[in-house]
């Protein structure tokens, strides 16, 4: 069936509920509202108010009590309304939930699912565009996943719903209804900690994830006569999946690393020092890492100028290919 | 200008026994044994104390915060729960742990510098560091218990400082929005580290925050094991009858230190303490049981021998427990390890096997 990723991952919710029944959704106008952008649309009157619900207003609270929900033995899927919000509840999702495996040698653990929309160039107010995804490489005990398209965020939703410890999942708001895609209806997974190839190349390797991978993928195209682009959709971007970022360039022996949020000690610092470790002697050319700047994100008048688009990525990839 | 009150009890401590050991409310039904078991604990959880703070003194345990002082609260709070409650805590409640089966050794060798499991039948969170966080965790799990439709009940405890953060106020909140089957506790023991409890709130009473979250609430005598017993008990049954959560404040005083690193002469009169000695929890219940010839002299100082018997043997078995293997920790960060992280464990075995050879 043709699905929005709105749609694929409210079909993806809606399978977990059926069938798991220690799944429980709480955040914020989840339910009657069906969330600010509809992902938990109709969930509410399926499953009733005991399974789906709304919360105060109450970021640190509604993570908190996600992990007492997770120890007692339910799998609650946590609705914070915009990443952005995500430093109000820091504590309770980094020092505690990503923790209480460790806290507690083994004997208790956080199997909830944190999502959060993300992401710019859909002209919203400030803070409600941030990306935040690099500052949870530092959260031992916490996956960061993002999808790109609707078919992978319903099989990786189905997997973070399902994996023993706590994910955030990052959902790329320009993404949610940008395009549809043939997704299946039956319930899948699709593992955690694996990247996909999504267009080969023997040239240069582009490692994108979220909305970057449509502007990695134009920028490939752009370059088709100049270079033999490979794109590689990272999904998982915490653990990433060194053997991919590895293999792919030891074919190319050039990277480019292209992510919407800041370029400091990010997702792009990391494959590049992976890279270093892993492959240098492969290396043609340095990596290359087209990123947000190391900046707040700007107000959406200047968003625009901000964010990594097909021409700096083509930019770069011309300047790898360099003789 | 004082605060309008809603109702007397909150600022007239709820009291069973006054500080020389005479009932001066009505007593709740407990049989002798049972209440030579609340004196037991409480003894026991103040030699645990003066134990461990020894042996830090000594090099052979880490940081520690004693409960002296607090022992009615601890054991208090803990022995009306029933076997599948939950009980979330700060570090301040180590009797409280004890009271739900958590073995001696076990709390003795985490004072080693090591991550013990506590038997997870016990229903105890791993003891809090971060202020006040644990009261969301304990709301969590009561709000579970309610969606699963189980008599369980969750208790969360934490000090006066942390009613100053945000998570002990969303606590109270969510208590009261999801009639949360949960007996929230504050321990007022006058002090978070060297700021005094009025520094916290200009508010009388914590208990009286309760009305604003429309959770009902206690204020509570909390050197009175039998009035903290009783409030935390009717709380609790409350709860587990579907009448939703309540707010307990518990007026104790933190005797020591507030842990060993800290040296509480630098910010407090000393005449304080004093006057805060003479409330004794433990003596105020040892009078009790004696006028009701439930205790003497000689039972007393058995019992205490007995204690401290059984806090030798703990020590003992603690200390010739194994330190876990070097790369432990790594099995306790994901359920599954990452490529990257079993590359991370090899590296550390790695070099622990060569510090062995080596002698270092």
């Amino acid at each position: 069936m043709q699905m929005t990723m709105i749609e694929a991952l409210n079909n993806a919710l809606t399978l977990e509920l059926e069938r798991d029944k220690r799944v429980v959704l709480l955040g914020q106008d989840i339910g009657v509202n069906g969330g600010v952008f509809r992902v938990t649309e109709h969930l509410q009157s399926k499953f009733g108010e005991k399974r789906v619900f709304d919360t105060p207003l109450s970021e640190s609270a509604i993570i908190g009590s996600a992990v007492g929900m997770a120890v007692y033995g339910l799998r609650p899927v946590a609705e914070i309304q915009f990443a952005g919000f995500l430093f109000v509840c820091m504590n309770q999702l980094v020092s505690q939930a990503a923790r209480m495996r460790f806290r507690s040698g083994g004997v208790f653990t956080c199997p909830m699912v944190v999502r959060a929309p993300y992401g710019g160039g859909v002209r919203t107010p400030e803070l409600h565009s941030d990306s935040l995804e690099g500052i949870f490489l530092q959260t031992p005990g916490l996956k960061v996943v993002i999808p790109s398209t609707p078919a992978d965020a319903k099989g990786l939703l189905a997997s973070a719903i399902v994996d023993p410890d706590p994910v955030l999942f990052l959902e790329n708001i320009k993404l949610y209804r940008s395009f549809r895609q043939e997704t299946p209806e039956d319930h899948y997974l699709i593992p955690l900690g694996k990247a996909k190839t999504v267009q080969e190349g023997t040239d240069v390797s582009v490692f994108a994830y979220g909305a970057m991978v449509q502007v990695a993928l134009e920028a490939a195209k752009h370059a088709r006569a100049e270079a033999s682009v490979e794109v590689i959709d990272l999904r998982t971007v915490w653990p990433l999946d060194e053997e991919a970022i590895v293999a792919s360039v030891e074919k190319t022996g050039r990277a480019i690393v292209v992510h919407e949020a800041p370029r400091a000690g990010g997702i792009g610092a990391e494959v590049t020092s992976i890279i270093n470790e892993h492959c240098l002697y492969s290396l043609l050319k340095p990596v290359g890492r087209i990123t947000g700047y190391d900046t707040p994100y700007p107000v959406p008048g200047q968003e625009d100028y901000y964010l990594p688009t097909p021409a700096k990525v083509l930019a770069a990839i011309r300047e790898v290919m360099e003789p | 200008m004082a605060i309008q009150q809603t109702e007397p009890g909150m600022v007239i401590p709820h009291q069973i026994l006054d500080t020389e050991g005479n009932l001066v409310g009505e007593m709740p039904d407990l049989r002798a044994e049972r209440l030579l078991s609340l004196y037991r604990f409480m003894q026991l959880g103040r030699a645990y104390s003066n134990k461990i703070i020894a042996l830090q003194r000594q090099g052979r345990a880490t940081t520690f915060g004693s409960l002296v002082g607090q022992e009615a609260t601890a054991v208090g709070l803990a022995a009306p729960m029933q076997a599948q409650d939950w009980l979330a805590t700060s570090y301040r409640e180590i009797a409280s742990l004890f009271v739900r089966g958590v073995p001696l050794a076990t709390v003795t060798y985490s004072f080693r510098g090591y991550t013990p499991p506590y038997p997870k039948e016990t229903h105890c969170l791993p003891i809090q560091i971060v202020i006040g966080t644990q009261m969301l965790h304990a709301v969590g799990l009561a709000m579970a218990a309610k969606i699963c439709g189980d008599p369980v009940v969750a208790v969360g405890v934490c000090g006066d400082g942390a009613t100053s953060e945000g998570d002990f106020n969303e606590a109270l909140n969510f208590a009261g929005v999801f009639q949360a089957p949960v007996v929230l506790v504050v321990q007022n023991n006058g002090w978070a580290i060297s700021v005094p409890r009025h520094r916290q709130s200009a508010a009388p009473t914590f208990a009286a925050r309760g009305a604003g979250f429309g959770i009902p609430s206690k204020l509570v005598d909390g050197n009175d094991i039998l009035a903290v017993y009783d409030v935390v008990q009717k709380a609790i049954e409350n709860a587990r009858s579907g009448h939703g959560p309540t707010l307990v404040e518990t007026l104790t005083y933190r005797i020591g230190a507030h842990t060993t690193a800290d040296d509480p002469t630098r910010y407090r009169d000393p005449a304080e303490i004093e006057a805060w000695r003479a409330k004794d929890p433990l003596l105020r219940f040892k009078r009790f049981l004696m006028k009701h010839d439930l205790l003497d002299e000689k039972q007393d100082q058995w019992l205490i021998e007995a204690v401290e018997g059984e806090i030798n043997e703990a020590v003992r078995e603690a200390e010739a427990m194994p330190p876990p293997a070097p790369d432990s920790f790594f099995d306790w960060t994901s359920a599954n390890l990452s490529p990257r992280l079993q590359e991370q464990r090899s590296d550390l075995l790695r070099y622990a096997d060569q510090s062995k050879q080596e002698g270092r």
